[in-house]
């Protein structure tokens, strides 16, 4: 039968499970807009930003665990894409971005709208395609997906010169994909498992560190079978977190900069470390030359890539996380660490890295973890960047698989509404809190007539210190408190909830903040809480650039200047 | 040691950008490359790719990894420990008076490389072999004058059966 290449797009978008498409229609998407309305399976949720509608697609990817489908025209288009596409790759999110192209006939020409988005995209997606062929487009968008989902899931951009959405040809849905030159080992090596469950069995004080990768590959229960075989502490990145209950005996909570102070010192301390789906990001290991410096290493991950990149490895382990846990619990002996793991509580008795200070003061850290006490874990948070992200990642107990969606290796400010709208897309029965910063939020607001427009019942918490906050904080602790451009005016974001016709409230006193929590959880529609919280919070513990994990610093510093300056600038 | 020269071989597939590509990841990864040669293998559809890079072990380790992570990369084997052919090609364009070209003409038989035009005034020199064997050639010459200089850079095979 002949198609046009837009309905054979769609054709394959609804073969491959497609549901909701992110996207923004233009000139050179036009044709694959307009074919729209012959699929109605296909839900297009309109995005006020191309990075909106590309955020929202990662936020999709993470809480379905199948690719999220946007869709930008040429130019433009096509580069507001560019930094979603940049997160997404960072973190292993499995994207599929659609862009149009100006037709084959004008390619290179410099034509209206024309860019050269598959060169601009090379080093930031996993494949990309430029089709200029309509009968190969079926084939192209299958492959796309198969790329984007298997082995390390990442994002693949298509680029669409619209003479071939146009186009007709004859289709016929294409047979497996068959991809000779690309491959990645799921099943590790049976040698290798056996060597590391050896390292485990013999190990006196073990401890694990959990990374994204346990979440790509939903191996929950095989990490916590190897945690309580083996009687071995947990401790996790920052996209790690919410691969293992938080409220377990031997959940020891986040590593890294802002990671807690006794889960650092287990690093430092343990001679074992099992490293899992994680990529030593210098985040989480801080000072590499001396990071675990008692410890063998024992690293799985499925990209062969990421062993010994960062870090010299004792035994590897290449594979698919969850098939590998399988294959390490039936080699491992049954094991009891008590003396280690009397140590650690130790340690958090000595650091409690996670005590929120008493007062009248608002303290962010308060806010987040009444969102926990009102959730009851009980719900998917999607974070901003910087002060709110490490706050949220600290005073959240993370109790359900996957609840944590934050961005990590990018680090994309704005990151948090659009990817709340994509999480609760894809995730309707969930409740969905986005915790904002009051910097990120500014770079995203647009999408709060998404929100409204597609109604969306998502929280909004934002953490409003007039400040970009952690940029605040190193200029404060580095840069001798010179405050230069990073305290905010900011705008009356209740007022523009409004405008956007979704209620909130602000909140300036500690005892307001339950009230505040409960209302937006009982109102049926989206909610925005604007918490404006003490300007100089600090996020702590915190490793200072250039040191090691062994030298995290538990205790605030002396605090500085602000108070003054923002007293002048902040509008509430 | 640490600046070692690693000769790796890879199959890739003949689609347009695969050479940007793989350029691009080694500008990327800021790994340093010292010659790239690539032209069409025994296999339809696939081109083989020679790179020379510099670097310690862990690196090249990593450059290897890095190409074949590329989805149009099908294999890549570092074949510098392996017993392999190599060679480069150079064409040289030297001054030649009418009391200077009997020497270079000299010089050029005793490396078995072969003169490939003659003008009034220049001799273009073509010389094939490793690298040791073409730079002797190019410093010999050196001292006549030379007006041009092109190479291919390395292209190697493992001996016999090998790969």
């Amino acid at each position: 039968m002949k198609k046009t290449g837009a309905q054979i797009l769609c054709e394959i978008l609804i073969k491959e499970g497609t549901e909701v498409i992110f996207g923004i229609p233009g000139g050179a998407v036009l044709p694959l807009y307009d074919a729209f309305p012959q699929y109605p399976q296909l839900r297009h949720i309109l995005f006020r930003h191309e990075q909106g509608a590309v955020y929202a697609a990662d936020g999709y990817a993470r809480v379905t665990h199948k690719a999220g489908v946007c869709i930008a025209t040429s130019g433009p288009g096509a580069t507001n894409l560019v930094t979603g596409i940049a997160n997404a790759y960072m973190d292993s999110s499995p994207i599929i971005a659609i862009t149009g192209q100006v037709a084959r006939s004008f390619i290179g020409k410099d034509a209206f709208q024309e860019i050269d988005i598959t060169g601009i995209t090379l080093p930031i997606t996993k494949h990309n395609y430029l089709v200029s062929n309509t009968g190969e487009l079926a084939e192209i968008v299958q492959e796309a997906f198969y790329i984007a989902q298997t082995g390390r899931p990442g994002p693949v951009l298509i680029d669409i010169p619209k003479d071939v959405q146009q186009e007709e040809v004859e289709f016929v849905y294409p047979d497996k994909v068959n991809l000779p030159s690309y491959k990645f080992i799921s099943r590790g090596h049976s040698i290798q498992i056996k060597r590391a469950a050896k390292l485990i069995d013999k190990a006196e004080r073990p401890l694990i560190i959990a990374g994204r990768g346990i979440i790509i590959s939903e191996a929950y229960d095989e990490l916590k079978e190897l945690a309580e075989k083996a009687q071995i502490p947990v401790i996790s990145t920052l996209l790690g977190i919410s691969s293992f209950p938080e409220n377990h005996i031997l959940s020891f909570g986040m590593l890294g900069m802002h990671g807690m102070a006794y889960a650092n010192m287990a690093v430092q301390n343990a001679d074992l470390i099992i490293a899992i789906g994680m990529r030593f990001d210098d985040r989480a290991t801080a000072d590499t030359g001396n990071f675990a410096p008692l410890a063998r290493i024992i690293h799985i991950d499925i990209d062969p890539v990421e062993i010994g990149k960062n870090i010299r490895v004792d035994t590897p382990i290449v594979g698919d996380v969850k098939t590998v846990l399988k294959g390490m619990n039936g080699e491992i002996e049954t094991r009891e660490h008590l003396d280690w793991l009397s140590q650690l509580d130790q340690w958090r008795y000595e650091h409690p890295s996670l005590e929120i200070r008493q007062g009248d003061e608002l303290l962010p850290q308060y806010v987040i973890h009444q969102i926990y006490e009102a959730t009851q874990g009980n719900a998917i948070v999607v974070t901003g960047i910087g002060q709110n992200q490490m706050w949220a990642a600290q005073h959240f107990v993370y109790t359900k698989p996957n609840s944590l969606i934050s961005a990590g290796g990018l680090g994309p400010m704005g990151f948090e509404l659009p990817a709340a709208i994509g999480a609760k897309l894809g995730q309707p029965e969930e409740t969905v809190w986005c915790v904002a910063g009051d910097g990120g939020f500014q770079m995203t607001i647009q999408e709060l007539a998404t929100i409204t427009q597609a109604n969306l019942p998502i929280k909004i918490a934002i953490i409003n210190n007039s400040c970009l906050g952690m940029i605040r904080q190193w200029q404060e602790l580095f840069y001798n408190h010179s405050y230069v451009d990073s305290t905010l005016w900011n705008p009356d974001f209740v007022k523009i909830a409004e405008a956007y016709d979704i209620p909130g409230i602000r909140v300036k006193q500690r005892d307001e903040v339950i009230p505040a929590i409960h209302k937006a959880m009982d109102y049926p529609g989206p909610y925005l809480i604007d918490f404006v919280v003490e300007p100089e919070e600090n996020v702590y513990p915190m490793v200072q650039p250039g040191e090691s994990l062994s030298q995290t610093l538990d205790f605030p510093k002396v605090t500085s200047n602000l108070s003054d300056i923002l007293r002048k600038e902040r509008i509430v | 040691m640490s600046d070692a020269k690693h000769t790796l071989v890879a199959l890739v597939e003949d689609k347009p950008g695969v050479l940007n590509r793989v350029a691009s990841l080694f500008r990327r990864r800021a790994f340093n490359i010292q010659s790239l040669a690539v032209g069409h293998s025994e296999q339809p559809g696939l081109s083989r790719m020679t790179v020379v890079v510099s670097g310690d072990s862990a690196e090249i380790e990593q450059v290897r990894k890095q190409l074949e992570k590329l989805i149009n990369v099908v294999r890549v084997s570092d074949i510098t420990k392996a017993a392999i052919v190599a060679r480069e090609l150079s064409l040289i364009k030297v001054k030649a008076t009418a009391s200077t070209r009997s020497e270079i003409i000299q010089l050029v038989d005793i490396f078995r490389a072969n003169i490939i035009d003659v003008a009034s005034d220049s001799l273009t020199v073509e010389v094939t072999g490793d690298e040791n064997k073409v730079e002797s050639l190019i410093e010999l010459l050196r001292g006549f004058g030379i007006k041009e200089i092109t190479k291919t850079g390395r292209i190697a095979l493992t001996r016999g059966n090998n790969l």
